[in-house]
């Protein structure tokens, strides 16, 4: 058990330093990805309810291809594709040699374009949520799109999206995971290479059950919080 | 678009289309028996439920793709383990994925079925139990039934995720669809191409997987079925 601690631990022959800048990796791709699908989610939830044909039809294939194909498929789309097109646009532009995304933009874009399918269902469940009688009612005492959109739709919408963009988010931070097949020094991959060159992959891979289990939690906490703010004026005895 | 790479990536693999089905079944087949059982003994007496929460806390708490490392590079650490009868199993890959997604999906197949079994309405086994039937018989006509009526639609889209989770296995070296995919990728960097076959192969597997969900539904929901004259 002192062993594990030295193991894991801030000294000199410590993983500590290593496994909380990768649990900081971790989280920041999470972030970077789940801003992502917000924004995708947002667009593909415009899409489906505009009213337009060709939009709606965008929207419906965009969340039925990506929810109906495996996330790893994605993350070496972005990683080899990536590189495939802007080593092409390189070449166009004069440059010569090999470029390509690094393993944070890439886990960005492709965790952020699967969960952002995802992201669509729930946002377009928030906003058929909101009864039509209080969107009448704004368009009564005259606001514009915008007004609406900013005091009426988002905050009604949030409150009944929020459980699921909390799911949403549990999601990604887990398929996180993927992306060390980038390289990227986040927690699969640390704990990866940690295991790698101790020879003690049970120590690591149960630390990173940990960290993982750490992060799920406290977010899962967060989470709740912020649903009991977007329910704030509604709270019943 | 060369139509000829594109026509020989799909050969390719289609080959591995049996593998990836047969992970998903295996482990779909383990991991169903398996959540009955959790979620059984999660409605029974205290120390079961809470040794089934932690254990549903822990494994859905955390990235599957960990849990397969975890059981194929992290248990053979010990020496009891490598000198059990079951090192023959737990040193193959192909087990390895199995038990790794086997033990995943049940995590939230008993969560699945819990759901189920809560929305069973306590009057619908009461009059079971009024004319007469209890224990196997009130489960197997009543019970069950209605609790997996109810919790069919949840399994359907967990099924989904299985067919996907199962390219996981293809990091632990084994070759379905998705290992092959990176085997052709790494060796022609040809990525869009291949993603576009891979893609629809998981697509065509999973829209036939719904279209079945949905007739078994329909199935198993006679009273909603519009009134024929």
């Amino acid at each position: 058990m002192a062993t594990y601690f030295t193991l894991i631990g801030f000294g000199p022959n410590g993983w500590g330093w290593q496994l909380a800048y990768a649990t900081f990796l971790t989280l920041s791709v999470s972030a970077c990805a789940f801003a992502t699908g917000l924004g995708f989610g947002t667009l593909g939830a415009w899409a489906k309810l505009s009213g337009s044909a060709v939009a709606g039809r965008a929207g419906d294939v965009y969340t039925t291809v990506v929810r109906g194909i495996p996330d790893l498929l994605v993350v070496y789309l972005f990683y080899f594709g990536g590189s495939q097109v802007m080593t092409a646009v390189a070449r166009m532009l004069g440059q010569q040699g090999f470029w390509g995304l690094n393993g944070f933009m890439v886990g960005t874009l492709a965790v952020g374009i699967v969960s952002g399918a995802y992201q669509t269902e729930v946002i377009r469940g928030g906003y058929l949520a909101i009864p039509r009688g209080e969107i009448e009612a704004a368009r009564a005492v005259g606001m514009g799109r915008l007004l609406m959109l900013r005091r009426i739709i988002a905050p009604r919408a949030l409150r009944y999206a929020m459980p699921g963009i909390g799911n949403v988010w549990q999601q990604v931070l887990k398929e996180s995971a993927l992306i060390s097949v980038t390289g990227l020094a986040e927690i699969m991959r640390q704990i990866h290479v940690g295991a790698g060159s101790t020879r003690l992959p049970f120590d690591f891979y149960i630390t990173g059950f940990m960290l993982y289990l750490m992060l799920t939690t406290v977010s899962g906490f967060a989470f709740r919080g912020a649903e009991g703010w977007t329910l704030r004026s509604e709270r019943r005895a | 678009m060369d139509f000829a790479f594109l026509i020989d990536t799909m050969q390719k693999l289609l080959a591995g289309v049996p593998l990836t089905l047969e992970l998903t079944f295996v482990s779909v087949a383990i991991g169903a028996a398996l959540a009955v059982l959790l979620a059984v003994l999660r409605a029974s007496f205290l120390p079961c439920e809470w040794l089934v929460r932690a254990y549903v806390f822990v494994l859905r708490g955390t990235p599957l793709l960990l849990q397969i490392f975890l059981i194929y590079y992290g248990i053979g650490q010990f020496a009891e383990v490598r000198n059990s009868f079951l090192w023959p199993f737990l040193r193959q890959p192909y087990w390895c994925a199995i038990l790794a997604l086997s033990l995943n999906t049940a995590a939230y197949g008993a969560e699945i079925i819990r759901g189920g079994l809560l929305a069973v309405p306590q009057g619908a086994a009461e009059a079971a139990r009024v004319s007469g039937m209890s224990g196997f018989l009130l489960y197997r006509r009543i019970i069950l039934p209605l609790a997996i009526r109810q919790a069919l639609p949840a399994y359907g889209n967990e099924l989904v995720i299985m067919v996907k989770s199962t390219s996981l296995a293809s990091i632990v070296t084994l070759m379905e669809v998705s290992g092959i995919s990176y085997a052709i990728i790494s060796e022609t960097y040809r990525a869009l191409e291949v993603f576009l076959c891979a893609g629809s192969i998981y697509l065509v597997i999973n829209f036939l997987l719904t279209r079945a969900i949905a007739q078994a539904e329909a199935w198993l929901n006679p009273h909603l079925r519009p009134a024929t004259s």
